[in-house]
């Protein structure tokens, strides 16, 4: 008990463990422990052989954090920026630190951008996006999607009915707002013409 | 070649892509033989990530056959068999040098505060991942590792992510002979800390988590106790009265940012994308953990403001340690434990999918169905 200052010693039973657990107590011994201590000089000891490494190729000037004093020599290429998204992301990195809570929400507007931007343009192509393949959505026929939810209690039943909004809802929003502007349209083009 | 590409919050698709080039002397292209989704991937997946762009290959879980090495290259050649730690790094920075490979400082145009990981976000660099036929892997002196012939591929996939995070997510709890951990997921890292926790002399293991067969499989893998948090109204009184109401010595968040257990902190985080992550976990964790104790986080969060209970933290004296894992450091000695017997990581493995069924993939794993636990995605199927 905490209120007392009777000895809190762990008594365990060491053999039973040792019997029990497969490994029990191999790494006891802090020196066994390959993650102490935290930081561990070991120059040369990486494979690494240059002081600096080379710098990779810069076919277009590469966003970087503001508080890069200069553009690592690696990076990866994947994904440039582009579109409105790419200007969003572009003045993130370009104004504000890590420490900006703007840097970091103007990065998940731009996000939310470029999925709609995405969208949009793979109607333009022979694979438009499908979302009934892209969610899986079908695995919920084949991989038991009533009994792992219903046999037993989960907690994250009680949120789980937000996926759908969270998917759909944009488009049907965006449904509903074309299909009001459409008939708007409409309406003031039938009362020019009466 | 094929590979997944992300397409928007909860879309991806299986699309023709370039197979990857050398753009790097110290680059190597691998064919990926077998990849894995990760839990943190389905932050990724979910859209919680900034600066996630659509057009990503995830995946930074892989092993495979190196097909093509830059110039500078030394140590690996075509034909290798390797396996690749999800941290990018140089090996040669102020980071690097002193053991801290995850957080390298010449990998990540995009931020300071995190090294580069394959296939996650360009919040973490902009590289593709091994959720593909073909991977660009920089710094292949450094990174990758030759499959010791008697090690089975599923074993050395798990070296790459889970395994080393979940072990060294146990060293960080600085656990003494006896002592008694709480382990928040029972999630691959989750079961690996718990089962790490017993190689370092812990006397009791508790595994919290609210999918009862992820809890079987606590109890069946890593021996431990296990308490199912739907099923009780506090888990932190629970773990109180189950410690004499002194607490635990030493709590382990393997949850991360999509923590289920209080609504208002799931849906702001996961589902609004107001915080960083639902610290649920880490909160339990630092209410749980007796005064003095310390609280090791493998749960990955994202890099904006969460609500954690600093104030219970620094007024119990807690010890908070936390790190993306410096995969390559843990190498060797968990080379040992799998070769001694000590514990089989692909008894994880729930489920085999060929790449082309990744979307039904994401979704079963992000929904929890079908019992998964850890999937495995083949993407060279015959």
């Amino acid at each position: 008990m905490p209120y007392t200052s009777a000895p809190h010693e762990h008594q365990v039973d060491t053999a039973e463990l040792r019997r029990r657990i497969p490994g029990w107590g191999v790494d006891l011994d802090p020196a066994n422990r390959p993650a102490v201590p935290r930081e561990r000089m070991e120059p040369g000891g990486t494979g690494s052989h240059w002081a600096f490494p080379e710098r990779q190729p810069e076919p277009s000037p590469r966003e970087r954090s503001i508080e890069h004093l200069e553009l690592p020599p690696v990076f990866g290429t994947v994904a440039p920026l582009k579109g409105l998204s790419g200007a969003i992301r572009r003045y993130a990195y370009a104004r504000y630190s890590e420490g900006r809570a703007a840097h970091w929400l103007l990065l998940i507007l731009g996000d939310r951008v470029d999925a709609v931007e995405s969208h949009l343009r793979s109607f333009a192509t022979l694979r438009p996006d499908n979302p009934v393949t892209q969610t899986g959505v079908l695995s919920e026929f084949r991989r038991h999607g009533f009994s792992s939810r219903f046999r037993t209690r989960r907690a994250d039943r009680s949120h789980q009915w937000l996926d759908p909004i969270i998917i759909a809802g944009p488009w049907v929003l965006t449904g509903v707002v074309v299909a009001a502007a459409a008939r708007g349209v409409l309406r003031r083009a039938a009362g020019r013409r009466t | 070649m094929r590979a997944m590409v992300y397409r928007g919050p909860y879309k991806v698709r299986v699309e023709e892509k370039d197979i990857p080039r050398i753009e790097h002397p110290n680059d190597a292209i691998v064919r990926v033989e077998l990849a894995a989704i990760c839990g943190s991937d389905l932050h990724l997946y979910h859209g919680m990530m900034p600066d996630t762009r659509v057009g990503q290959t995830f995946g930074h879980e892989f092993i495979g056959v190196v097909t093509e090495v830059g110039s500078s290259v030394q140590r690996l050649k075509p034909g290798d068999r390797v396996m690749v730690p999800f941290n990018i790094y140089c090996g040669s920075c102020y980071f690097c040098e002193r053991g801290l490979y995850s957080n390298c400082h010449n990998v990540n145009p995009n931020a300071t505060a995190v090294g580069a990981i394959y296939g996650y976000s360009h919040t973490c660099g902009g590289y593709d991942g091994g959720q593909s036929q073909y991977v660009r892997v920089p710094f292949a002196d450094v990174g990758p590792a030759l499959i010791p012939d008697w090690m089975d591929a599923e074993d050395a996939l798990m070296c790459t992510d889970a395994l080393a995070t979940g072990y060294f997510g146990a060293q960080l709890g600085d656990i003494t002979q006896g002592d008694t951990v709480v382990v928040f997921g029972a999630g691959p890292v989750g079961l690996f800390a718990a089962k790490s926790a017993w190689f370092m002399g812990a006397g009791r293991v508790v595994v919290v988590d609210h999918l009862d067969y992820r809890l079987e499989k606590a109890r069946s893998f890593a021996q431990a106790e296990t308490v199912n948090f739907a099923e009780i109204d506090d888990i932190v009184v629970h773990l109180k009265r189950d410690t004499d109401g002194l607490g635990t010595d030493v709590a382990i968040d393997a949850v991360g940012a999509e923590a289920d257990g209080n609504f208002t902190q799931h849906v702001t985080s996961a589902k609004l994308k107001l915080q960083g992550g639902s610290p649920v976990a880490l909160n339990w964790a630092i209410d749980s953990v007796r005064k003095g104790g310390t609280v090791s986080v493998m749960g990955a969060y994202g890099p904006m403001f969460s609500a954690v209970k600093f104030g219970d933290a620094m007024n119990k004296g807690l010890t908070l340690r936390m790190n993306q894992c410096p995969v390559k450091r843990q190498w060797p000695r968990l080379f040992e434990h799998i070769r001694n017997g000590y514990l089989r990581p692909k008894d994880v493995i729930t489920h085999r999918i060929p790449l082309e069924h990744i979307a039904e993939g994401y979704h079963m794993f992000s929904a929890k169905l079908d019992g998964c636990i850890k999937p495995v995605i083949v993407p060279n199927a015959a």
